[in-house]
């Protein structure tokens, strides 16, 4: 394992050097030391590696994630995994507001909580939070699922998109055009296939499916008078 | 972006360390805040005597009388220890509001920055690092302090601009965000009769906090009720003589990290301000809610 120490090398040189990790690197196994909650540690990488951050982070951890598997033993600030593209974020510990805000694909997994804005803009990554999330989270998000296996804060899912949201405690509040739907058995499955790979102990039946009524970013030609 | 650091000490024995501790502390919230920056540490007491921290852009002709000529103003003694452009004076208790008149009479391009039982309060413009050292800030004691760093958005980089702000006796203030109904509440509290000095929005935050207090209400329902009065953004870390207390607005936009361990409870804008203190890898460490007010006290 190649071990990196912020502390002592910097920042700079981190992103530097995973970054320049190829598809085929044969240092594929990596660990960041000292992060002392540092912003912006391994960002913007785009290798099939392993990266193991001892410790919590501070701003933007992980962000435009491609291919890499970066687990963080710690919490996390501001904007995990924001507009990751593929690859897997594993956050051991605490998310801070905007965890995987953007997201194109890939998987983020929260151990702990994620506070506000979980998933805000969400356009095609997949989000498994082992315990609860804040207000205004999934706001106008785009496509992707986000999963949640405590309680959700207020404003779930407002102005939402094509995003599939799975809850399994309370939900404090609807968004504006977020309501509950029917569980299928295709969302059984996909929710059977996401904790399984988030490494969640829940059972998908025990969540309940939220979605889009598809109200508010559908034309209606009985508005056409209010523009 | 501001950048906020607060220390309460529950551990007597850390009460030498907390200056260097939240100097440490705040010179880490640089990135935040590198315009201005300010601390509020609740040191020393003694019964019966009270404490006012002055300021001034020409110490040297404003304070090399000013123990003297107030004594001789408020008809009791002064006593001044100077410290770079502030000054605290310690005088008889009930003698503090005179002196506050004497001062703007005598003094009048001099700013009067707190006055309380343990209350002093430091800030000017400049980098956190460099205003830390010209008021050797790392050397001061206390049970609790805050510190701010500036980025100034609604008022302009001055020393009356820079944070923790007090408007009544060891209260202070300080706050990460910008509040848009500032102006108008400022007229409202000035006409209520209470002491606003700048054209800071964070000020008029305070004062609230102040009047609502001199109308019965505590630290807690003051807070609570700031969450209906006050429009905008903000995180808001408050200091009393034995307190210290933190709430969010409801969007909390502004980040807030605390953690809390049998010695200490520690605020941060981020979490990188809190790596240095002692035993933070099993503190517990947590997001404050948004809308919901915090508060810890001797």
């Amino acid at each position: 394992m190649q071990s990196y120490d912020v502390a002592e090398n910097g920042l700079r040189g981190l992103n530097a050097t995973l970054q320049a990790q190829s598809a085929d690197t044969n240092q594929t196994s990596w660990e960041v030391v000292n992060p002392k909650g540092s912003h912006a540690i391994a960002v913007g990488l785009d290798a099939p590696i392993d990266v193991t951050v001892r410790g919590s982070t501070g701003y933007y951890c992980a962000g435009m994630n491609k291919q890499a598997t970066i687990r963080v033993e710690g919490s996390v600030g501001p904007g995990v995994a924001e507009n990751m593209m593929s690859g897997t974020v594993i956050v051991e510990g605490d998310a801070s507001q905007y965890a995987g805000a953007t997201g194109h694909g890939g998987l983020l997994v929260i151990k702990g909580n994620a506070s506000s804005r979980c998933g805000i803009s969400m356009k095609g990554i997949d989000i498994v939070v082992h315990g609860n999330i804040g207000h205004m989270s999934a706001f106008m998000a785009q496509a992707g699922t986000l999963v949640v296996c405590g309680d959700a804060g207020d404003a779930l899912g407002d102005s939402l998109y094509e995003a599939r949201l799975f809850v399994r405690g309370s939900v404090k509040s609807l968004g504006a055009d977020c309501i509950e739907k029917e569980m299928r058995p295709e969302h059984l499955t996909l929710l059977a296939d996401l904790l399984e790979r988030a490494g969640a102990d829940a059972k998908p039946e025990e969540f309940k499916r939220y979605g889009s009524a598809r109200q508010l970013y559908n034309f209606d030609v009985d508005n056409a008078a209010e523009y | 972006m501001c950048g906020i650091v607060g220390l309460f000490l529950k551990d007597q024995t850390l009460e030498p360390r907390l200056g260097s501790m939240l100097t440490d502390m705040l010179i880490t919230m640089t990135d935040r805040g590198p315009d201005s920056a300010g601390i509020a540490i609740y040191g020393s007491q003694s019964a019966g005597q009270a404490k006012m921290t002055v300021q001034s852009d020409s110490p040297d002709a404003d304070f090399a009388t000013l123990a003297s000529d107030l004594s001789a103003a408020v008809g009791t003694e002064v006593n001044l220890r100077a410290n770079d452009t502030h000054a605290v004076l310690s005088m008889q208790a009930d003698k503090v509001d005179t002196a506050r008149q004497a001062i703007r009479e005598m003094r009048p391009a001099m700013r009067v920055m707190s006055d309380g039982d343990a209350i002093e309060i430091y800030k000017e413009v400049g980098l956190p690092k460099d205003v830390a050292a010209r008021f050797s800030l790392s050397s001061m004691h206390g049970s609790h302090g805050i510190g701010h760093t500036r980025m100034a958005t609604e008022s302009a980089v001055t020393t009356e601009g820079a944070h923790p702000f007090s408007t009544g006796g060891d209260q202070c203030l300080v706050h990460n965000g910008s509040l848009s109904n500032h102006n108008a509440l400022r007229r409202k509290l000035m006409r209520e009769g209470v002491r606003i000095e700048s054209m800071n929005d964070t000020e008029v935050g305070a004062a609230y906090l102040t009047w609502k207090m001199q109308n019965g209400a505590t630290l807690g329902e003051a807070l609570e009720s700031s969450l209906e009065d006050l429009d905008g953004f903000f995180t808001f870390v408050v200091g009393t003589k034995d307190g210290f207390g933190v709430v969010r607005d409801p969007i909390a936009c502004k980040p807030a990290v605390m953690a809390e361990t049998d010695q200490y409870v520690a605020f941060g804008s981020e979490y990188r301000a809190l790596v240095n203190l002692p035993g933070i890898e099993d503190a517990r460490v947590w997001e404050p809610e948004p809308a919901t007010v915090y508060f810890w006290s001797h």
